[in-house]
């Protein structure tokens, strides 16, 4: 078998603590994604999701461990990895059209003026940013329509592996559907990979090949990884009528409620640090017992589950 | 009446000049009599219409002759209020950018670099407070040119403040932004000219406009020193003369001057001005 396209081997990341105890954020965490994957991490708030992602980034580097990206050690930034910040960091004296004609300059540097131009506008378009609301500086957008501005940035420079840190999180349900369908849209017509940060579980099931389970912080790990099977294209609509989705969805609603702390709490010191080690692959979709939404819930360890976890409506875990 | 703020400062403003000036004018004593005179006052020239604060209305007078032959040059101590602004200027404007493009670049290096910020800290620290007029015999001395001592001053006076804030301004540049620019594979002068330099404009151009106006204050004092030409040489040769109208009319217009400045400086301000 190849190699995979990103190989992530054994990261930990460690903050000294100049008094006390090193804060270790993560430890050992270690997962495989493949060419043309599209791949969600859930997980806690503070479990560490950015720091991987500016490590696969290659703009923070990690205590230990490596990432390698087209048989290429990742060693610094690149534009064949595109990122869409947490926080979008837009540069704000810059008009909205301005931001995407900095990347698209940055990648195609022998581009006419007008050639970009074009470019930038198709992006901008993309995302439903347009007559007028492009030539406006960031700070006179909403939060959604920065957003916006940073998904076309990164979109637009097409680069092979697309790391998206929440990127719909400041959107109305509307606008995320249909930048959801964009993504899904740009992703199936090229050979791009996708990693993509969430906390939505149902925007997880819908758009992921696969879902990294984190536990909680510190030492944090990557427990779990989720094979969502659904067959595409998928709808948000027609999705919930899948036999396995319900299933998908209670034991990841599952996994964020109970397991990621208990599984936080016993941490597996037998095996040692020396053999790194890949999550497990899980499909929920296909376990034994019953089906219909309510008999989704796996292998957890409590039995009696409670209520909430397995009514139908969005649960997102950003309460 | 209802009218708008700064039509209510406006006309505020009109009530205190007209008040002030008319204070002034009432103010102004007679020519006095001999026999009144104090010592100082005999020293000072007596009687002489020119030994005493002259009213408003006599600057006035003096501001229109000056200001409707502002360039003629009658020998080396008669010459046009314009002339002497426009040495000054010139003075202030050569020791500024020569200032400007060493402090720029240096406080660039200096914000960019925690090892260059340690290492010329304690350089920064001394020599700031020193006053730039204590530079001159130095300067003399080593230029040996009393025009090119006063562009010196002028240098070593706006140095600081634009060294620092630029230092200041580029050591605070967001990191997200700077991330935008690593991870769209920018060289160090694509990010430092797309990137830094406009993120740290504003703190950077204030502290150009710092030094323009700390320049402005010194050249008048380092004229005043050196002689020869320049506005502060005017002031002091009318003291001289004991032309007090007419230095009261310098005054005014080293003020004006100095707005001026600090007004197009404020423009720029406000073109690089940016909302986070
Ligand atoms: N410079 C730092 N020094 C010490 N600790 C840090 C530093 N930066 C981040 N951390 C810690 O690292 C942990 C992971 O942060 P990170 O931003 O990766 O979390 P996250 O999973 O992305 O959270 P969220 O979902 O809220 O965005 C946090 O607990 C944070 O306190
Ligand atoms: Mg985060």
């Amino acid at each position: 078998m190849n190699n995979p396209f990103l190989q992530i081997d054994a990261l930990t990341k460690r903050y000294p603590s100049p008094g006390g105890e090193d804060l270790t954020v993560f430890e050992e965490v270690s997962f495989d994604i493949n060419k043309g994957e599209f791949v969600c991490i859930i997980g806690h708030s503070g479990c560490g999701k950015s720091t991987i992602m500016n490590v696969l980034a290659g703009l923070d580097t990690a205590t230990s461990g490596a990432v390698t990206m087209d048989g290429k050690e990742v060693v610094g930034p690149s534009l064949d990895r595109g990122v869409v910040f947490q926080n979008y960091s837009l540069l704000p004296w810059r008009s909205a059209l301005k931001n995407v004609t900095f990347g698209v300059r940055a990648r195609h540097p022998d581009w006419s003026k007008e050639q970009i131009l074009e470019h930038s506008y198709k992006y901008l378009e993309m995302v439903g940013l347009s007559g007028g609301a492009e030539h406006r500086k960031p700070s006179q957008l909403s939060g959604g329509m920065r957003q916006r501005v940073s998904i076309a940035r990164a979109f637009a420079i097409q680069p092979k592996l697309l790391l998206l840190d929440e990127p719909f999180g400041a959107l109305d349900a509307l606008t995320r559907g249909t930048i959801q369908d964009e993504l899904i849209r740009i992703w199936s017509g090229s050979e791009q990979t996708v990693f993509m940060i969430t906390h939505d579980v149902d925007e997880a099931i819908l758009l992921a090949d696969r879902i990294l389970l984190m536990t909680n912080g510190p030492y944090a790990r990557v427990a779990e990884s989720v094979v969502i099977d659904i067959p595409r294209p998928r709808n948000r609509a027609e999705i919930i009528h899948d036999p396995g989705y319900y299933k998908i969805r209670n034991h990841l609603v599952e996994f964020l409620a109970l397991r990621s702390k208990a599984l936080a709490e016993e941490r597996p010191d037998d095996d040692g640090p020396m053999k790194p080690r890949r999550p497990a692959t899980v499909r929920p979709a296909h376990s034994a017992e019953g089906e219909g939404p309510e008999d989704g819930l796996g292998e957890g360890p409590g039995e009696d589950r409670p209520a909430p976890l397995v009514e139908p409506e969005r649960m997102s875990l950003v309460q | 009446m209802v009218s708008s703020l700064p039509a209510r400062a406006l006309f505020l403003s009109a009530v205190i000049l007209v008040v002030t000036l008319g204070i002034w004018e009432l103010s102004t004593p007679a020519v006095k009599a001999a026999g009144e005179m104090t010592e100082y006052e005999m020293l000072m020239g007596g009687a002489d219409q020119e030994a005493r604060v002259p009213p408003p209305s006599q600057v006035l007078e003096r501001a229109w002759e000056e200001l409707s032959n502002p360039f003629y040059d009658n020998g080396p101590n008669d010459k046009g209020i314009g002339i002497q602004v426009g040495y000054s200027l010139f003075r202030v404007l050569t020791g500024y950018f020569l200032a400007a493009m060493i402090a720029i670049p240096i406080g660039f290096l200096i914000g960019m670099s925690p090892l260059m910020y340690r290492a010329l800290d304690p350089f920064i620290q001394v020599l700031r407070p020193i006053s730039p007029l204590a530079w001159m015999p130095l300067a003399l001395f080593i230029i040996k040119d009393s025009e090119a001592s006063s562009i010196f001053v002028i240098f070593i006076c706006s140095i600081w403040p634009m060294l620092i804030n630029t230092a200041f301004g580029v050591a605070g540049v967001r990191k997200d932004w700077v991330n935008v620019a690593r991870t769209h594979e920018l060289g160090s002068l694509r990010t430092a000219l797309t990137v830094i330099l406009p993120a740290a404009a504003p703190t950077i151009v204030t502290g150009m406009r710092i030094s323009i106006g700390i320049a402005w204050l010194v050249i008048v004092a380092a004229e005043m020193l050196v002689g020869g030409t320049g506005v502060g040489y005017y002031v002091w040769n009318e003291w001289n003369n004991l032309d007090l109208t007419s230095v009261i009319f310098s005054i005014l217009v080293i003020g004006v001057v100095g707005m001026l400045l600090d007004a197009a400086f404020a423009q720029v301000q406000r073109a690089v001005r940016y909302q986070e």
